[in-house]
């Protein structure tokens, strides 16, 4: 049968094993690369020592709930490479803080949200997961 | 006027790590969503939560518009001795919303 | 039931649809966990799936909670994650606030809102002065006009989803009990026929989504059996509270039927009847949908 678009959202879907990109595999908008490079200075992002938490697949991009936690760390960013601006929220934690955080946040289609975390050495962490944002049926 | 909800122990044991959970009745109007005209209708959001416990940063933080309507945002601490966590979220226009819960630590 | 050739067809192409979908989602976690329990707060356990009636058109009663994503279920099961309760508190607001000619407030008659458990189990229910079913909208806005001397509440705006949504908080976990029979009979009647006619563009009825493919997926939509016993409900999409008629409304919209008006004669009987379908079922409210 003719490729309907029916027909290509559930072939797309179903090769969406891997949902976890290594970092150099993900191709980030410049915005979002920006937004990187301003956070961690240029300074190298190593894997490792920040977690975030997502739906796999978004029951509603308004409302998406996430999770984060980077113990150690000063502060943490979280980005969503998809949406009109990158920018979701930054964290700075104090003395106190285990520097973990969860919140809700609009995803306007499915794409990649990334957290990264300076570390209280001073070196960077970066976590990216993949979110399906799907789009009507007849929930409106 | 936005209206804050916090969940957080009254008590708590020298030391030990307490969550803390807090939601705000707010729009958060992005500022990319059109009226019924086609004008855009002007973004107004809590652009910032900061929250202190014993007059101690906790956790300070930045909202952009991709936080969702009502920002639900939850948190953990250690608590060091009896205290007041105070907490503030600002709206873009300047206005504040505070509240402030004390935990005991016996 | 006759079946049409139309519906041969429809079913055909769900159960194709159902099939290409299903390949997909063997990849991904279960978008929804049918078998979870709700318990709210760790204490108050929700009927959210029974055994049907003999003489009901569903094989068990499924609470439309069962639905949805693990994530969203999990916001309704305790009421600070649950986005509700900032709408609850704007109804306890406004139940203490004394509004209209006569001076008067919510609390200045009912005391204590818990004196309200056990009526949204019932509504909607006859009216024997109006001959109309009142639903828990006009319970209030009739208070409002003729006991408070106050201006009647819209609908479906926020004083009046928050309002009802506290006061069908105070029969949470009861089961839904609508009367059907008797002076309910001819609008449980109308409910059921406006349940199985087709209409609008897309000609469809509410039976072939929620009662001959719930479970199926239309699109990227999880179709739920379209109980309202969690109603009224805080939307993932719009991010309030929504009441029953509003609901329809949006439904019927969707394929493309010019819907009726909210507090119409047709809307009460559907609601009454669609409440009946979920006789058995916990009241969820104030629940979390997509």
């Amino acid at each position: 049968m003719s490729l309907t678009r029916r027909n290509a959202l559930a072939l797309g879907s179903a090769s969406f094993v891997v949902t976890l990109l290594p970092l150099n595999a993900f191709a980030a908008s410049d915005e979002t690369m920006a937004a990187i490079k301003s956070f961690t200075g240029g300074s190298a992002v190593s894997e490792g020592g920040i977690s975030l938490t997502t739906p796999e697949i978004a029951e509603n991009g308004n409302t998406v709930p996430i999770q984060f936690s980077a113990s150690g760390a000063k502060r943490v960013m979280i980005l969503a490479d998809g949406n009109p601006t990158p920018g979701v929220g930054t964290f700075n934690f104090g003395e106190l803080s285990d520097a973990s955080g969860s919140t809700r946040i609009r995803l306007a289609g499915t794409q990649n949200v990334i957290a990264l975390a300076e570390m209280a050495d001073g070196s960077f962490a970066q976590v990216a997961k993949t979110v399906k944002v799907t789009i009507g049926g007849c929930g409106g | 006027m936005a209206k804050a909800r916090v969940k957080a122990p009254k008590t708590a044991a020298a030391g030990e790590l307490v969550t803390i959970k807090t939601l705000v009745n707010h729009k958060m109007e992005s500022g990319r969503r059109k009226d019924g005209d086609g004008n855009l209708i002007p973004r107004k959001i809590i652009n910032a939560f900061t929250a202190t416990f014993g007059g101690e940063e906790v956790i300070s933080a930045k909202f952009e518009p991709a936080i969702s309507t009502n920002p639900y945002f939850q948190f953990s601490f250690t608590v060091p001795a009896t205290g007041d966590l105070v907490m503030q979220w600002t709206d873009d226009d300047g206005s504040t919303v505070e509240q402030t819960k004390t935990i005991t630590v016996a | 039931m006759r079946i049409t050739r139309e519906d041969q067809i429809m079913k055909k192409f769900t159960r194709t649809l159902t099939c290409i979908i299903a390949l997909s989602t063997i990849t991904s976690v279960a978008i929804a966990d049918e078998d979870a329990e709700l318990v709210v707060n760790g204490e108050l356990n929700i009927l959210t799936k029974a055994a049907a009636p003999a003489d009901s058109a569903l094989d068990e009663l499924i609470s439309g909670w069962r639905f949805r994503t693990d994530e969203t279920q999990a916001l309704q099961m305790d009421d600070f994650d649950n986005p509700s309760f900032i709408f609850i508190e704007q109804g306890e607001d406004l139940y203490s606030k004394i509004d209209g000619s006569e001076g008067k407030s919510c609390a200045s008659c009912h005391a204590d809102v818990a004196s309200f458990k056990g009526l949204k189990s019932t509504l909607p229910r006859h009216n024997a002065s109006t001959g109309k079913l009142d639903t828990m909208e006009t319970l209030v806005n009739n208070c409002r006009t003729e006991r408070m001397g106050a201006e009647p509440w819209k609908w479906s705006k926020g004083k009046m989803t928050a309002m009802t949504s506290l006061i069908s908080l105070q029969s949470r976990g009861m089961p839904i009990n609508v009367k059907v029979d008797g002076n309910a009979a001819n609008a449980y009647e109308l409910g059921k026929d406006l349940y199985y006619t087709r209409v609008g563009q897309l000609d469809m009825s509410c039976a072939n989504c929620h009662e001959d493919n719930y479970g199926n997926m239309i699109r990227a939509d999880h179709l739920s059996q379209g109980q309202i016993n969690g109603f009224p409900t805080y939307r993932l999409k719009n991010a309030k509270m929504n009441s029953i008629h509003a609901r329809f409304k949006g439904c019927m919209k969707n394929i493309r039927a010019t819907p009726f008006k909210e507090g119409s004669d047709e809307f009460r009987a559907l609601e009454l009847y669609v409440a009946s379908r979920g006789n058995g079922l916990s009241v969820e409210s104030p629940s979390v949908r997509n």
